[in-house]
């Protein structure tokens, strides 16, 4: 054998092996099992401070979990190669299927073997009439069917065969699965989400022009951040109704936005966003996602200025709502003329944010989620807070290593209710003014989820008919018998889902052969 | 859909139904294991062709009517027992949604009974046939343990449903998947008992040997699993996608591999790999029924593991 046919041979041989059934079962079963790693363990995808969480806990096994790209089960190159293979296996099997289904609708049912006894179901019967007639009229009562009738001699046959749109239900299933990966895929490549904090005061709210106006956003690969659909909102107010036990019954706020051809009127349109009533709006969609609280502080410098701020708080406790974050501020401009001293003169903030004040000595904790009794216990230091130093930083947070380099000291800790407030030894005043809620936003941009719902639904229609119909095949033998009768013998095929093949060729012997196959 | 009023009488009255519930089919196992235990064989079935003469009103047969042994009797009351924690369950959830005036599935205690109903109206209506009452001692077992699991560590006072679970879809979305979870948990019982009943253990001359021997041949086993897996396959697919569309409108998502979409994925994977075993030479007979059990195992952790343990978008109601 020469090289060239060796080769061929290998390639024919690896994709028929790739193409059977036996392989494809073997891919199901491997889909099934690299997906689970992706429910057991954390997922980049869903929580990356969780999978941090997880490679601090696991400071050997983590890593190595990494590596294989275990918490990005979903996009791993392995998971990848799994349902590509299977979709390779799925083309090459099911298109040779899909041209012999459409051979054979044009098919005639075949002829009837020569012995219909041996086949698995077969009846005899002698009937009054003339073979022709007969013929005629069961062909007539096998409506629906398709069937042909042969006369060889005095010899007439009806073949019949019924149930093709079993195949076509399952050739269209298993393309719609393919048309679902290919709209699961593009919305992926040109789809983008981001979200963003507004506080609920009727502020300036946002305008989704650009990545930049979001606190984080993610974007598809073909999605450079320059053609985003602008949509401009503006949170009025947000109400939350909770339950005595703490859980919530309503969230909702009251929007105003404009998009498209309001943008160059500047008007505002109102809108009640909801959890479950998301605004949809040019395509894309505007989600109401969690809410939590902005404590107001306002510090009075020892010259009287004064300087308020409103920072939106992280909820720690998602049923206390119990909060915990950091406000700075800067001294006002002309307090401090050298850049240097203003620095080490800036005041911060930090410590928990409680919505109803639930006290344990001194140790502050949240009783209710609703603004019954707001409280704080913070911290409060002074020095550089971190406004200039160039690096990013959380806002939930103060960097600890400028604590820790004595750049910033705590001047006092203090629980303060509303309008309370605290005096430092240079005369500087905090005080706590209160809090407003805000609401957390996500713009979602997916053009082609339209065609993941169109594709899912063609599956499972196809799915559905290919379960449902089954296909059988009959055939019926009429030879003329002595003194006026017909002798006649059928025989049954069920070529799929054999249960209940019997009763069924029972019920249609009968119904084929009643008043000798006469219609009354 | 969602009224903070809640009838507290109504609440109790469901409570009661449930334990009551539990208690009748409790009895119902005792007296349907007693007759797959003690029932002497095939006697059962010679008789009942008898009745079927006398029924088709045959001259010259002359049986009397009321010839039952024992242990058919027995059997006959755990069966009606059966029926009776049915329907003692239905009221439990029917009594649920109107004390809190909304669909009684908000919470993974209302989920679980309604999946358990949804399993114990499908062994009903597979089950209808006489002969086919022994396997009632092997659904039943599973769905009791499911409800005092529910009963017990993830009982819900009766109270409106959170903001997220305030949509159209839920009765939608839940009531399919309770459905197609509760077939396949038939099916997948039935493919445990065809396992058994294909393995070394039923040709044993011991207890459990005679006793699986007394149960209907593996044929009907398969027929069975086959059967159920088939209804459940498109309606829990249905519920999925049913899922996805309600995701979409309250997570901004439709899929994003939250660990419930996960394994609900999983377990349609491998009920496909079921059904594409069953139409492959090689596979038909115990391999298949090896991939409904592992379906059937997948389930259950979907149920239990991630609603209860893993945290994601799924873990509700403090549970």
């Amino acid at each position: 054998m020469s090289v060239f046919t060796k080769t061929w041979a290998l390639i024919r041989n690896t994709w028929r092996t790739l193409t059977s059934m036996g392989t494809a079962l073997v891919l199901l079963f491997l889909l099934a099992l690299a997906a689970i790693p992706g429910a057991l363990l954390p997922q980049r995808s869903l929580n990356a401070a969780k999978v941090d969480e997880y490679l601090v806990e696991h400071p050997t096994l983590g890593p190595w979990l990494d590596r294989v790209q275990a918490f990005d089960v979903f996009s791993s190159f392995w998971f990848t190669s799994i349902y590509m293979l299977l979709f390779i296996s799925l083309v090459g099997c099911l298109t040779p299927r899909l041209a012999e289904h459409i051979k054979s609708l044009r098919a005639v049912p075949v002829p009837a073997p020569r012995n219909l006894s041996r086949l698995p179901k077969h009846h005899e019967a002698e009937v009054a009439g003339e073979p022709g007639e007969l013929a005629a009229s069961i062909d007539g009562r096998l409506k629906g069917w398709r069937r042909t009738i042969r006369t060889d001699g005095d010899v007439t046959e009806i073949s019949a065969e019924k149930g093709y749109l079993r195949e076509f239900g399952n050739i269209v299933f298993h393309f719609s699965l393919l048309g679902l990966l290919v709209a699961i895929a593009a919305g992926k490549l040109f789809g983008y989400e981001g979200n963003v904090i507004v506080i609920a005061d009727g502020g300036p709210g946002f305008c989704s022009a650009s990545p930049a106006a979001f606190d984080s956003f993610r974007a598809g690969n073909t999605v450079d951040g320059t053609s985003l659909y602008p949509i401009c909102v503006k949170v009025n107010d947000f109400d939350a109704d909770y339950l005595p036990s703490g859980q919530a019954v309503t969230f909702a706020a009251n929007i105003e936005y404009q998009a498209g051809a309001d943008l160059e009127r500047n008007s505002w349109n109102d809108y009640r966003l909801e959890v479950n009533h998301p605004l949809r709006v040019g395509g894309d969609r505007v989600y109401l996602q969690g809410h939590g609280y902005a404590p107001t502080f306002t510090v009075i410098f020892p010259d009287g200025q004064t300087r308020t701020s409103t920072v939106q708080w992280r909820p720690d406790d998602p049923l206390t709502l119990l909060s915990s974050g950091v406000i700075r501020v800067d001294p006002p401009a002309g307090t401090y003329p050298d850049p240097d001293e203003r620095r080490r003169q800036q005041i911060a903030i930090q410590g928990l944010f409680a919505p109803t004040e639930f006290l344990e000595g001194t140790l502050l904790s949240s009783s209710f989620p609703a603004l019954n009794k707001p409280a704080v216990a913070v911290d409060i230091y002074r020095g550089d807070a971190g406004l200039d130093t160039g690096r990013p930083q959380s806002i939930f947070d103060l960097d600890p290593r400028l604590i820790g380099q004595g750049r910033l000291n705590r001047e006092a800790r203090v629980n303060l209710g509303v309008g309370e407030e605290k005096r430092l030894e240079d005369g500087t005043t905090i005080r706590f003014d209160g809090a407003v809620p805000f609401i957390n936003l996500q713009v979602s941009h997916d053009p082609a989820q339209i065609w993941v719902l169109v594709f899912s639904l063609t599956m499972m229609a196809g799915l559905v008919v290919s379960l449902v119909v089954r296909r059988r095949r009959i055939w019926v033998r009429m030879t003329p018998a002595p003194a006026g009768t017909v002798s006649v013998e059928l025989g049954g095929l069920a070529r799929t889902d054999n249960s209940g093949w019997g009763d069924e060729f029972e019920r249609l012997t009968d119904r084929l052969l009643t008043d000798g196959g006469r219609h009354s | 859909m969602n009224s903070t009023d809640i009838d507290i009488e109504l609440a109790r009255y469901s409570d009661w139904a449930f334990t009551s519930s539990v208690v009748v089919l409790v009895l119902a196992l005792l007296l349907l294991a007693v007759e797959l235990a003690y029932s002497r064989g095939r006697k059962v079935e010679a008789r009942e062709l008898v009745g079927v003469g006398a029924d088709s009103a045959t001259p010259g047969i002359v049986t009397t009517a009321d010839t039952r042994t024992v242990d058919e009797r027995i059997g006959r009351a755990g069966v009606a027992l059966t029926y009776v924690g049915i329907a003692l369950l239905a009221a439990c959830i029917v009594l649920r949604g109107v004390a809190t005036s909304r669909v009684p599935w908000g919470n993974m205690y209302e989920f679980i009974n309604l999946t358990c109903f949804s399993g114990l109206v499908a062994a009903a209506v597979v089950l209808r046939r006489p002969q086919h009452r022994g396997l009632w001692v092997f659904v039943l077992p599973p769905v009791l343990v499911l409800l005092t699991v529910s009963g017990k560590w993830l009982y819900t006072h009766a109270a409106p449903v959170m903001p997220a679970l305030q949509s159209y879809w839920l009765p939608i979305h839940v009531s399919v998947v309770s459905l197609g979870s509760g077939v396949f948990l038939v099916g997948g019982v039935a493919s445990v008992l065809f396992l058994l009943k294909m393995s070394p253990l039923a040709q044993r001359d011991n207890g459990f040997g005679r006793m699986l021997a007394r149960l209907p041949d593996a044929q009907l086993l398969d027929r069975i699993a086959y059967r159920t897996t088939i209804f459940a396959f498109p309606v829990f697919g249905f519920g999925v996608i049913f899922g996805a569309i309600w995701a979409e409108e309250a997570w901004g998502r439709y899929w994003g591999w939250d660990p419930k979409e996960t394994v609900s994925f999983i377990a349609w994977v491998v009920y496909a790999a079921y059904l594409h075993a069953r139409s492959t030479a090689g596979w038909r007979d115990k391999k298949a029924a090896w991939i409904n059990v592992v379906g059937f195992i997948a389930m259950i952790f979907n149920l239990f593991f991630i609603n209860l343990v893993t945290v994601g978008l799924h873990s509700y109601a403090g549970v």
